[in-house]
């Protein structure tokens, strides 16, 4: 896959193809697969998405440790807010209900890791339903975001224990931005400039679950990246540009992550998982695995 | 070579996947040594493992890979009833492996039909795996192409035989490694292959008279 977002984006406009084209195409010639069988595979993530946004709506699911559940239920629900019955709630609610799956071992996907998979099936799902888009534009819009994502893991990383949480629901946040951008229709320059404007509003965030679990912070982190992808999709297709090159904004996260204390990479040791509460919930609540009687 | 199905993917049962999809892997590949679902098995477990190992379904998760369910199925949530419900003896320990081994790192003893394995294995993130050793054996196994592993008295010509064996039976080789203990002792080969082996692939090398045991393993990922 490609290395550069850069490349990428001038790769499309040269040949007038979107970006979700161009990397179908390189994939598939890097893979040996055909493109109609990475769609088909694409297609089957979709329904995965799909699956997990309902099952978690249901709102009865709780973790292991029993901190987060049913608040994806509440939103979807709820009238008294200023964005509530909007596009922007939907969305939140969606990646609260996939993120409480996943906290509750329930099958999602991976995109790019667990822990921040809620954002993409959001944005993406959440965009289509609103707007009336089907299947076909979404599938494209997944490998948009994959080339994204694969820029991103080869330029920077994809994992909190490597570069924070930028790295992770980040990385998502920027990945949804611009997959949704191409879906509405952006060329692929305003797809990078997407990119750009979300993950410099995540640089810096740091890795901090409560006890090491993927639930807390986790499950909220994925409600805000889904946010924080629809501002920078809003000012993307207004036409804003953002001046650091894309590239760069990929490398300086990953500088980031690299120089970031231990504490706030996965480590329980920094951040909300060693506020006072922080510790004493994840005493209280982290639930020891059965050993046998020695 | 990074793939756009790396990122958009895998389809796994949370919560992450290093401590479930990696764990669930480990027990896949553990389970194939032994042929099937080991009816007892003692699983310790080691630094990130042992600490966040049950909020994140670690034990599920390599409870169900011994019992053959792979990363993406719901029924790891249930794993540790279904096992006992099965009457199967699998117990968790906690414990130091070592100094310096990797934060998610396990040591499994398996049996199966009078086989019993020791294993010890890694999650090295985002769901990939490494087994460092079987039986004391030092190894390096995936898990992410489909496998051969055996043990034979170690003589002369015993690779390029095997290798010989896999060339008339048109597997292609991936990668080939030997480990041994001593000297004259028997040697342990992990052999990749390109493609699933084969029954005759398997009957062949086993009908030397020198190799003691051998296992063809599923590919588990990646
Ligand atoms: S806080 Fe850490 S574990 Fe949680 S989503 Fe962010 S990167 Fe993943």
């Amino acid at each position: 896959m490609y290395k550069s977002l850069a490349d990428a984006i001038r790769d499309a406009e040269a040949s007038g193809r979107t970006l979700s084209a161009t990397a179908l195409a390189l994939e598939s010639k890097d893979q040996g697969r055909t493109v109609e069988d990475i769609r088909g595979a694409l297609r089957r993530a979709l329904e995965v998405m799909r699956g997990a946004v309902e099952r978690g709506l249901e709102g009865d699911l709780r973790s292991a440790s029993g901190l987060v559940g049913g608040d994806a239920l509440l939103v979807a629900r709820s009238s008294a807010g200023p964005m509530s019955n909007t596009l922007f709630s939907d969305v939140l609610a969606r990646a609260l209900a996939v993120q409480e799956v996943n906290a509750a071992m329930g099958v999602i996907v991976a995109a790019p890791t667990a822990g921040g998979a809620g954002v993409l099936p959001a944005v993406l799902t959440g965009l289509a339903r609103n707007r009336g888009i089907g299947d076909e534009a979404v599938i494209d819009a997944l490998a948009t975001a994959g080339l994204i994502g694969a820029v991103v893991a080869e330029r920077a990383s994809l994992s909190g224990a490597e570069g924070g949480c930028q790295a992770e629901t980040g990385a998502a946040a920027g990945m949804a931005a611009g997959a949704a951008t191409e879906m509405l229709g952006g060329t692929p320059t305003q797809v990078g400039h997407a990119v750009s404007l979300t993950m410099q509003g995540t640089l810096g965030l740091v890795c901090d679950p409560l006890g090491g679990l993927v639930e807390l912070p986790c499950v909220f982190r994925n409600a805000t990246g889904s946010a924080l992808a629809l501002a920078g999709i809003e000012m993307a297709l207004a036409g804003i540009t953002f001046a650091i090159p894309v590239d760069e904004v990929i490398d300086v996260m990953g500088e980031i992550g690299r120089n970031m204390d231990v504490r706030y990479r996965e480590t329980a040791g920094g951040g909300l998982a060693a506020t006072p509460t922080g510790r004493r919930l994840a005493k209280e609540r982290l639930v020891q695995i059965r050993t046998a009687p020695r | 070579m990074v793939s756009l199905l790396d990122i958009i993917g895998p389809v796994m049962v949370g919560p992450s996947s290093s401590h479930t999809a990696g764990a669930c892997r480990i027990g896949l590949l553990v389970r194939g040594l032994v042929g099937g679902t080991p009816e007892k098995a003692r699983i310790e477990l080691h630094g990130s493992f042992a600490r966040t190992g049950e909020g994140h379904g670690t034990d599920k998760a390599l409870a169900g890979g011994l019992l053959g369910f792979r990363p993406d199925d719901e029924r790891l949530r249930d794993a540790l009833d279904i096992m006992e419900r099965e009457g199967l003896d699998y117990q968790f320990e906690k414990t130091t492996i070592s100094d310096d081994a990797h934060p998610n790192t396990c040591r499994l003893t398996v049996e199966r039909a009078g086989q019993i394995a020791t294993v010890i294995g890694s999650s090295l993130g985002a769901g990939r795996i490494r087994l460092s050793e079987i039986d004391g054996y030092p190894v390096e196994l995936t898990g992410t192409l489909p496998t051969i592993v055996l043990v034979a008295a170690d003589q002369k010509g015993s690779v390029a035989r095997i290798a010989g064996i896999l060339a008339e039976q048109s597997v292609n080789l991936a990668t080939m490694r030997l480990s041994r203990i001593e000297r004259g002792g028997d040697a342990f080969m992990t052999i990749e292959c390109d493609e699933p082996p084969g029954d005759s692939a398997r009957a062949a090398i086993e009908h030397l008279d020198w190799v003691k045991w051998v296992r063809t393993l599923d590919k588990v990922g990646g």
